[in-house]
């Protein structure tokens, strides 16, 4: 909406154009408004559920998940591993020696009471004192990744403590196949 | 669809029709700080010049009131408490008609459609108790399908001569559109205008997608998305659609990319090792220089206007607090010293105030401070309200609200920077992260 516009008739005649193109573009989006319409998954970032094997199995994944336990809880904003955090990692560590055709990444996520971003920074740095301490323990730092959901995944949807105190966690999912 | 609305853009016209009155009269409101009695105002449907345009110059005229009295400054007087019909949109104004309903301004206008098939507007507003005209009739003339972008732009100019503040009507909105519960929940870019109208999907839901932010001229969005597995950031095409990744070293997490106001510079947040701190890129060559370098977590930044200065969050004195630094990096100054941790600073278009989200004994507020941190004004409360992003002119603004619980949802909510007029933006579901574009040309 130029000054130019108001009397250049050269103009009028190059958008009276412009508007017969755009008509019909807008007809063809009329006819599929939302063209993802029948995309509905959703990714869950990798939950660690659904893990083959039996939690008999000490080799299974899922036993990895339920015996050794694939998750540590955190302080509100904090990082810091506590004692039963690392009584579990070392549990990890020992499972990832023994296991060596396991990958893992290290998910690091946030309760609620946080804005979006400094949510994700925050899991980041909980993801990361996991994988340091893994590695410290003897696991080969290329076998483990780290990834933050920030707030983004609950496992716990209440908003109470109960509910929070779960969902601050780093929770170590395991891959099938070294990369290297 | 994108397509058509960046045509429709350059498609819009006005010119001035012959004056009534030249003075502008007294009609007049300041938006200051104190409480206003919205000004009443009378928008009769537009005259139609055919059936067709007699029902859209009803369409018009309501669109025109939901963006007026919606700001909260004006009051429409129902059509059925009007004396006088306005019938022709050449007659003479019955200005006695209109002072007894204590309309103080009003506006008409007349609709056709052209050999062509557009639509052309007319309007005219007066200054019903000076009983003159307030400013130059003006035509607007566009597609029929664009016809709510003429009536924002109707309503931009009524807002802009009354109050003698850039309107905001005719602008959109791009956002995070949700669905599904709280620990399965779906997310995809949507972009809308700033009233909830005509939303369209940029992105599908197999991807966790985060926190749009427009490009100063609304032509491209940057977000994050997990695509790969891991937090990157995109820069999307709003005409195209088409997207591609920003380069970024492999290993690390970037997110919380925003735009400079030169359009080709990003500043975002990169996590390498577990440590946040912020870098800026050249979105054309794609290199980037690390901006700050420090053990703590440096996010959500935003440029100022003039694009000399960032203010972003950093928790390094122990909680999160606000620093604006040169833009170019360095030393960074705290701006935020009240109690409680303050994130996701945004700068107002005008440069003179920061909005931000503060979290203080167990609630979350929408708040502005001055760019030195003084006068501090908290608008909002509630159990989650976060990420301000402002109206293209710096006097609303718009957030996520997030209510409490296994079923808590997000939506919309828009606020004048007074604290008043707190409302819901409408949207189709749960919505959030919003990023209000600049006005449209």
């Amino acid at each position: 909406m130029t000054e130019a516009m108001k009397t250049n008739g050269a103009k009028m005649t190059y958008l009276s154009k412009t508007l017969i193109l755009c008509a019909g573009l807008a007809l063809a989006a009329c006819t599929n408004p939302d063209r993802f319409e029948n995309q509905n998954t959703v990714d869950l970032g990798g939950s660690g559920a659904g893990l083959a094997g039996s939690a008999q199995d000490p080799t299974s994944p899922a036993y990895f998940q339920q015996t050794i336990g694939d998750r540590v809880l955190f302080a509100v904003d904090q990082s810091s591993l506590s004692d039963a955090a690392q009584a579990t990692l070392n549990g990890q560590a020992n499972w990832l020696g023994s296991n060596p055709d396991y990958t893992a990444v290290i998910e690091g996520h946030a309760d609620e009471q946080g804005t979006r971003e400094y949510n994700l920074a925050l899991g980041a740095r909980r993801a990361n004192a996991v994988q340091e301490y893994l590695v410290s323990r003897g696991v080969a730092p290329n076998r483990l990744k780290v990834v933050s959901y920030g707030k983004e995944r609950p496992i716990e949807i209440c908003s109470e403590e109960s509910c929070y105190t779960q969902n601050r966690r780093a929770v170590t999912v395991l891959a099938a196949g070294l990369s290297s | 669809m994108m397509r058509y609305m960046m045509s429709l853009l350059a498609a819009l016209m006005l010119w001035a029709l012959p004056a009534i009155a030249q003075n502008s009269g007294p009609l007049r409101i300041e938006i200051t700080e104190g409480v206003i009695e919205p000004m009443p105002y009378a928008v009769p449907d537009f005259v139609g010049e055919s059936a067709t345009a007699t029902e859209m110059g009803r369409n018009l005229s309501r669109v025109i009131a939901s963006d007026l009295s919606g700001t909260g400054l004006f009051r429409e007087i129902p059509a059925q408490a009007h004396i006088s019909r306005i019938t022709s949109f050449e007659s003479p104004v019955q200005y006695a008609d209109w002072r007894a309903v204590k309309a103080q301004a009003l506006i008409t206008g007349a609709v056709s459609v052209d050999g062509s098939g557009r639509l052309v507007v007319k309007f005219r507003i007066y200054d019903v108790f000076a009983g003159q005209e307030l400013g130059n009739g003006l035509q607007f003339v566009g597609t029929q399908d664009g016809w709510r972008r003429i009536a924002h732009k109707v309503a931009d100019q009524v807002y802009a001569r009354i109050t003698g503040e850039g309107g905001y009507f005719d602008s959109r909105v791009v956002y995070v559109a949700e669905s599904g519960p709280k620990d399965q929940r779906a997310k995809r870019l949507a972009i809308m205008d700033y009233d909830g109208a005509n939303v369209q999907y940029l992105t599908d839901s197999s991807s966790l997608v985060l926190a749009p932010r427009f490009s100063p001229s609304g032509d491209r969005v940057l977000y994050t998305s997990y695509e790969t597995g891991f937090p990157r950031i995109y820069v999307l095409d709003v005409a195209s659609v088409g997207r591609r990744v920003l380069p970024t070293m492999d290993g690390t997490m970037s997110f919380a990319p925003r735009f400079a106001p030169d359009g080709r510079t990003v500043v975002y947040s990169l996590t390498q090792g577990g440590n946040t701190d912020l870098y800026r890129m050249d979105i054309g060559s794609g290199a980037s220089t690390r901006l700050t370098n420090a053990p703590s977590i440096e996010t959500a930044p935003s440029y100022s206007p003039d694009g000399r200065q960032i203010v972003f969050e950093s928790d390094r004195s122990g909680t999160p607090q606000l620093y604006i630094m040169a833009a170019g990096g360095g030393e960074a100054r705290r701006i935020s010293f009240g109690q409680g941790r303050y994130g996701t600073p945004v700068w107002s278009p005008r440069g003179d105030l920061i909005a931000f989200t503060k979290q203080s004994k167990g609630r979350f507020h929408i708040g502005v401070m001055r760019t030195d941190g003084s006068e501090e004004r908290l608008l909002t409360a509630s159990f989650l309200d976060e990420g301000p992003t402002w109206a293209p002119n710096g006097r609303v603004i718009m957030f996520t609200r997030e209510t409490q619980g296994a079923q808590g949802q997000a939506r919309l909510y828009s606020v004048d920077i007074s604290g008043r007029n707190l409302k819901q933006v409408q949207t189709n579901g749960g919505a959030s992260d919003p990023s209000w574009g600049p006005l449209q040309n």
